[in-house]
Order: structure tokens, then sequence, then C-alpha cells
């Protein structure tokens, strides 16, 4: 437990160490949900007008789902 | 945008042709890729926190470091392939160029926080401050606004194509920033110390940091890969999205 | 002239003349974008006493005085050619350090004193654990205080 408290003290600079490291954390996961939304988001879209009929649209919104996907 | 028509179906074809290869290829490396940058920032994680130890002079806080150095150079590299996929976009007019430069976009700005912040949080523990205006830090706050400004510009102007031909020139016109910023550190005096890697007498820093700190980097690279993948698939299939509905649209008004 | 062709050459020659064009303004301005002098350059600019500037260098050592008030230290910046006397009255970054480099903001007073009001800390490029650096000294591959170009590599 000791180790533990002095490892996570840094020497003293815990305060500057761990943010650096929770900033590019939470950076890069933010980044890397977004893309994969963003990836979603317009595979769905695609899915959705090459399955749907031109002009009715809520059968395309019911089942978003590509039955060729 | 008043081409003929003959003249959108064949644009639209050689439009295809390309990203259907790449879509390809992409879809068999990005898991391979996804999986190797999820390991090498584990191992990099590790060895930088665990393993590695303090330095002589600046104790634990080197550890801010690993995610600094990485950071930066991949801000510096993805800007770097920005404006080579832009010169390519605005001269052979390749259908992926533009595409690549705006999906790795939003990934350098991100480096380039981090770069910023994580820079900040080392400085006013070593230097005592966490901010100065000297030449290595302006520029590299300015390669942070060119970011900004160059994702700004693409939502500003709605044509896709006249939106992609602005925002080549601005990154290539910001290019010139990437020498600033790597030989600021030589050309003039500033509180940043010069390069510590790519250095005459080979780097500076001992193994047993050197290490992890190549590890690091080589994860942030596979992560900017893996990612830059799924945002280029995401922006091809965006742009189909967009010719397949322009397609169901125009039947009915025109022909 | 092929349409690609002209369009190469437009970006090729546009770069061009933008790097001249960049090149140009950062030579002209390069004063001003240096963040400090060293104590050899604040002899050559004819500094005038009461002028805001900066110095840098590295601390010599053995030169490092904390006066009677307990707050105010002396110490000189040197570039190995020069020294300047320092006197700074506050706290110190953790890296300052004889031997380290350093950049103080001040002005030089009539008697050739900088008076600092702030001191920044400023260290190389190199990187290194506790053990290297102990052995290196001991091995006498370590040039103290030699200035950024001097320093061995481990």
């Amino acid at each position: 437990m000791d180790q533990l408290s002095t490892y996570l003290a840094m020497g003293g600079y815990a305060a500057f160490v761990w943010p650096s490291y929770a900033f590019a954390a939470l950076v890069m996961a933010g980044l890397a949900l977004a893309s994969r939304r963003a990836l979603r988001h317009s595979a769905r879209q695609l899915a959705a007008l090459e399955a749907g009929d031109r002009g009715d649209r809520r059968a395309r919104r019911a089942a978003p789902q590509d039955p060729s996907s | 945008m008043n081409r003929p028509p003959h003249q959108i179906s064949r644009m639209s074809l050689h439009r295809f042709a390309n990203p259907t290869r790449f879509l390809r290829i992409a879809d068999a490396v990005s898991p391979w890729a996804t999986g190797l940058a999820v390991l090498l920032l584990a191992v990099g994680l590790y060895l930088g926190l665990a393993v590695a130890p303090p330095d002589y002079q600046q104790g634990q806080t080197v550890r801010i470091m690993f995610v600094h150095v990485p950071a930066a150079w991949m801000a510096m590299a993805c800007y770097s392939l920005m404006a080579l996929a832009s010169a390519i976009a605005l001269i052979w007019k390749h259908p992926l160029a533009d595409l690549s430069a705006k999906a790795a976009a939003p990934l350098g700005a991100g480096f380039t926080a981090i770069a910023l912040v994580s820079g900040a949080l080392w400085g006013q523990p070593m230097w005592g401050t966490w901010w100065v205006w000297d030449a290595r830090l302006t520029s590299f706050l300015v390669l942070f606004f060119l970011y900004l400004g160059y994702i700004a510009l693409w939502q500003a102007i709605d044509d896709p194509t006249r939106a992609a031909r602005a925002a080549a020139i601005l990154a290539l016109v910001g290019f010139v920033n990437i020498p600033i910023i790597k030989f600021s550190v030589d050309w003039w005096n500033t509180l940043h110390q010069p390069a510590s890697i790519v250095r005459m007498n080979g780097p500076a820093i001992d193994v047993s940091i050197l290490v992890p700190l190549l590890v690091m980097m080589a994860a942030f690279n596979v992560y900017f890969v893996a990612l830059l993948l799924w945002r280029i698939k995401a922006e091809i299939i965006a742009r189909r999205v967009r010719t397949l509905a322009l397609a169901r649209v125009e039947p009915e008004a025109g022909a | 002239m092929t349409r690609k062709r002209r369009r190469l050459l437009t970006v090729v020659a546009g770069m061009s003349c933008l790097g001249v064009a960049v090149a140009l303004m950062l030579n002209a301005y390069g004063d001003g974008l240096v963040f400090f002098y060293s104590p050899s350059e604040l002899e050559s600019h004819h500094v005038t006493p009461g002028q805001r500037l900066r110095i840098g260098g590295l601390v010599e050592e053995n030169s490092v005085v904390r006066q009677s008030d307990g707050l105010t230290i002396t110490f000189k910046v040197t570039d190995l050619s020069k020294t300047v006397p320092v006197s700074y009255r506050g706290i110190v970054p953790d890296l300052f350090r004889e031997g380290q480099g350093v950049v103080a903001e001040g002005s030089l007073g009539a008697d050739g004193v900088f008076m600092a009001s702030n001191i920044l800390a400023k260290h190389d490029e190199k990187y290194m654990p506790p053990e290297v650096a102990a052995a290196l000294k001991k091995s006498g591959r370590w040039k103290d205080g030699a200035g950024p170009e001097g320093v061995t590599k481990p």
C-alpha cells in the first residue's frame, strides 16, 4: 500500500504527470469513439438509401438494417 | 456546378473505381491496425509508467515525455501528410486525396492539443512556467490554429468541390510552419531544448528511457493509422450517400 | 502543356514563392524571434539600463550565493566566454541549479548587475537515469558545465 502511494505521488509531481496522461487518454479515446460513430452513421445512411424505396421513408426508418450487409 | 450529365456519370465512375479498392484493402488492414495499436499502447504505457527510470535532472516528470513527444511528432507528421494529400488533390485530382486530408485533420488537432497541454504540464514544474512565447511554443500554437482553420473551412463551404480546393490551399500554405517548428530550436534561442532523437551525434537519451519513448511513438503512429482508416472509410461512404441521394433527386426533377 | 502539368507547376511555383517570402520575413525579424540574449550578445547589443529583456546561459558553478535576507539570491550567467551577474528575489524553479541552463527576465542595472524579476530553468536535450549520470561522472567521461554542445552522450 505504501509502495503504491509512493508510486502514485510521482516524486511530488503527481499533479503534472497524471493529468498529462489523463488528457491524452481523454482526447485519444474521444477521437476513437467519434470516428467509430461517424463510420457507423454513414454506413447506416448508405444502407437505408440502398434498401429503402423512394418516397417510402417510414419503411426505411423502421428497417434500418440492410439485408445485403 | 453546371456539368453536363454525361460528364457527371464519367466523373462518378472514376470516383468509385479507386475508393472501392481502398475500402477492400482498408477492411483487411483495419482490424490488425486496431489490435496492434491497443497492444503497442499497452506495452508503451507499461514501459513508460512502470519500467522507465526517473531522469537524473527531471525526476519523474520525464514520464510526461512519453505522451508529449509522440503527440507532438504525430501532430507534425499528420499535417505533413495532409499537405501532401492536398497537393495530390490539387494537381492530380485523385479521388481519395482530399478525403484523406479531411479525415486526418481532427486527429492532428487532437495530437496538437495533447502536445500543448502535456507541454504546459511539463513546463510548469521544470521550467517554472506553463507557457512562454518562444519560437517553438508559438509556432506549435500556430499549428493548432491551422488545424482548426482547416476543419472550419470544410464546414463553412457547402459545395464539397470548392471546400476541398480551399482547404487544400490552406493546408499547403500552412505547411511552411512545419520546418519552422522543427528548426525553431536551432535557428533562434528558445526556452525549449533542441531535438533529442533526430540529432547529429545520435539520440541524447539513455536506452532505458529511449525504448519506452520509441514504443509509445510507434503506438501513436499505429493508433493514427487505425483511426484514419475508419475516418476515410466513413468519408467515402458519406460521399457515396450524397451521390446516391443526388441521383435519386435528379431524375424526378430533370428527365 | 496538359492541365495536370499546369496545375503541378502552379502548386510548385506557389509553394516556392511562399517559402522564399517566409524565409525573407523570418530573416528580417530574426532578432525579434529570439527568446533571450546570451551574455556575449548582450554586450554587442548596447542595452540601455532599465530596458526589459531576457538573458540566458548556464548558471556558473559555485556562483550561487543566498543573501542574508534569505530571499535574494545572486549568481552568474555564463555562455562560457562572457558572464553576467544576476540578482533575483523570489522562488526559483526546481531545475534551477549550478551548471544548468537558465533564462532570467528583467533589466540590466546601471552597475552592470542584471536585476531579474523572473527566473526560468532551461534544460538540455539529454535524458538518462541517475545511475548512468553517476557512472559517467565517475568514469570521467562527463564534462561538467561544458555547455549544450560539449557534453558527452551516454
